[in-house]
């Protein structure tokens, strides 16, 4: 129930993600989606993406720094406390969340939360007893 | 000339006004001594002459001074700590030690008479800098092993000048010592002189009210503009001085008051001039590596001393009166060792810290700086994979075990900035390892 996510590392400057979109962008890899932390000197930019091991090689011979994390997307019902429910089950099961990003499915019924766990098996294993509807990663590559 | 007549004094006309020819006949005589003394009682020089060939007997003229071969901070550091003593310990009254962080430093030992000529030497610079028996000498360099502290605290002793050994840090301490001692000469860091301008003017305080008349500053390189800036901010007159730990310490060299280049101990030392990639010494007046072969040295007498500074000598008589050669500020270092803060550092420490922190070999650049007239070190790191989480926290932990390895280790703070690959440039495929925008104004 894992979802493969790379990272890549960019300098903060003018044109560096860009260059990432595009040199993605050329080879036909569409962006699923995405999230950036940033310090004032560089950022970490994560992406899930239909072809992640073309992405990967890509934007290696690219010149880019690139890692593949295991992360888990989670389905999350479009209401009032739909995320919290889900943060509470993870906080009593003592599962830390190093961070997570959000993006809508296209047909906005849900959204769909993608978290980087500390455990993710452990957290894959609470998650799927306590009926939380998890997507696979064919799933959220070909959304 | 903003100085007082009562400045212009010269410590030792005998010998820093010496005539040119009698200087020569001093030099030869001294030399030959010294190299007998090596070849004799040095292992290192033994083998040494061997491998050139060459033997003390031969040493007929000062030309033949060439012939020898080099001995460089190498030799010093595989002859650890003692074994480049010429005399038995104990015959050494005092060990002092170079700033060097890298692995192990450089350890040198004097004798009686090698105490008595440092400081001969050190008040003969002071007085060329126009210090006199009137003074107040506020010492800020740090006391220790490092011979700065010591070296210009006897030399001024020698002078008769009143001597507040200060030491180094505790700026606060340091003014207020300044203004109530009313100290007319102060030693330290060029570096340091500008710290002080800073404090007193953040407190209020007109550091031209204070008493300071002259500067002698050393143990880190510095420009033209910054001596102005010091003059300028201080009210005072600055000058520069040259030595090294390995060699003697400070005394090797100073700057009178006509600030046109550091007159060299020549009766001490003899300075040549080399091609630092070929070794072949270049006439006078030509820009290349200091060599210094000290010539009555007893503790730890060295030949032709590859220093790594560059810097050019001239011989041309200076408007002070004084024949002694001068040697014009260092340029730079023909190897890679960089001074930071006073601080030795060599680029490969930082290839040490890298790989101790996450194992693997990155490239790097350290770029040196000189922000407010304080040296600033970036080391510029390419990110790897196994140097890059996508957690920025884990991230940031990488970046602070870094700089706090690199401030362990080299004695200075650096703060370390990550890059793309291939960010930094390479040349034949190596990296260029430091750039050091210090030296422009130079």
């Amino acid at each position: 129930m894992k979802v493969q996510q790379i990272s890549i590392f960019i300098e903060n400057k003018a044109g560096r993600l860009a260059e990432v979109t595009r040199v993605l962008g050329e080879s036909g890899v569409n962006i699923r989606a995405l999230s950036l932390a940033d310090t004032s000197d560089f950022g970490i930019l994560r992406l899930i993406v239909d072809k992640i091991d073309a992405a990967q090689e890509i934007l290696k011979s690219g010149g880019f720094t690139v890692n593949k994390t295991d992360v888990v997307a989670v389905e999350v019902p479009d209401r009032p406390l739909g995320l919290y429910s889900i943060l509470e089950t993870l906080d009593r099961g003592r599962i830390n969340v190093e961070y997570m990003y959000a993006f809508a499915e296209h047909d906005g019924a849900n959204a769909v939360i993608i978290f980087r766990f500390d455990d993710p098996d452990a957290a894959v294993d609470l998650l799927r007893k306590t009926g939380i509807h998890m997507l696979d990663g064919e799933a959220v590559y070909n959304m | 000339m903003n100085f007082s007549e009562g400045r212009l004094r010269v410590f030792d006309p005998r010998h820093e006004c010496i005539d040119r020819g009698q200087l020569e006949r001093l030099q030869l005589e001294r030399l030959q001594q010294v190299v007998h003394r090596v070849q004799k009682n040095v292992p290192c020089y033994q083998n040494k002459f061997r491998e050139a060939g060459v033997d003390a007997r031969e040493i007929r003229n000062l030309s033949d001074l060439s012939r020898l071969p080099f001995t460089t901070k190498d030799d010093l550091r595989q002859n650890y700590p003692y074994d480049m003593f010429a005399v038995p310990m104990k015959e050494v009254v005092r060990i002092h030690s170079s700033s060097g962080t890298t692995g192990k430093p450089t350890v040198v030992g004097y004798t009686r008479s090698d105490l008595h000529t440092w400081t001969d030497l050190v008040a003969r610079f002071m007085t060329a800098a126009g210090v006199h028996d009137e003074d107040i000498v506020h010492i800020a360099f740090g006391y220790g092993l490092f011979t700065g502290a010591f070296g210009l605290h006897y030399g001024a002793e020698r002078i008769g000048a009143s001597v507040i050994p200060m030491s180094g840090g505790n700026t606060e301490k340091q003014l207020m010592i300044l203004q109530d001692y009313k100290s007319t000469a102060l030693v330290c860091t060029p570096s340091y002189a500008l710290t002080l301008a800073d404090r007193m003017e953040q407190a209020g305080m007109n550091p031209r009210d204070l008493s300071l008349e002259v500067g002698l500053f050393g143990a880190e390189p510095w420009s033209e503009q910054m001596r102005v800036e010091i003059e300028e901010r201080l009210g005072i007159v600055a000058t520069d001085n040259y030595g090294l730990s390995e060699v003697m310490g400070p005394g090797v060299a100073g700057e009178c008051l006509y600030k046109c280049g550091m007159h060299i101990a020549e009766d001490h030392f003899i300075a040549e001039t080399i091609d630092p990639d070929t070794g072949d010494v270049l006439p006078p007046g030509s820009k290349g590596e200091l060599v210094i072969t000290t010539l009555t040295k007893e503790g730890i007498p060295l030949i032709r001393y590859r220093t790594r500074d560059i810097t050019r000598i001239h011989q041309e008589i200076c408007e002070c009166g004084r024949t002694l050669a001068r040697m014009e500020k260092t340029m730079g270092r023909s190897d890679d060792m960089l001074i930071i803060k006073g601080v030795n550092v060599f680029p490969t420490q930082i290839e040490e810290v890298l790989f101790k922190v996450e194992g693997c070999q990155p490239h790097y650049q350290l770029i040196v700086d000189r922000e407010d007239n304080r040296d600033s070190l970036e080391v510029q790191v390419e990110v790897q994979e196994c140097i890059f989480f996508d957690e920025m926290r884990q991230q940031r932990e990488f970046v602070q075990s870094v700089e706090g390895e690199l401030a362990t280790m080299l004695g200075v703070s650096a703060k370390v900035k990550l890059v793309e690959p291939n960010s930094i440039p390479r040349h034949e495929g190596k990296a260029q390892r430091v750039i050091d925008r210090r030296n422009k104004d130079l």
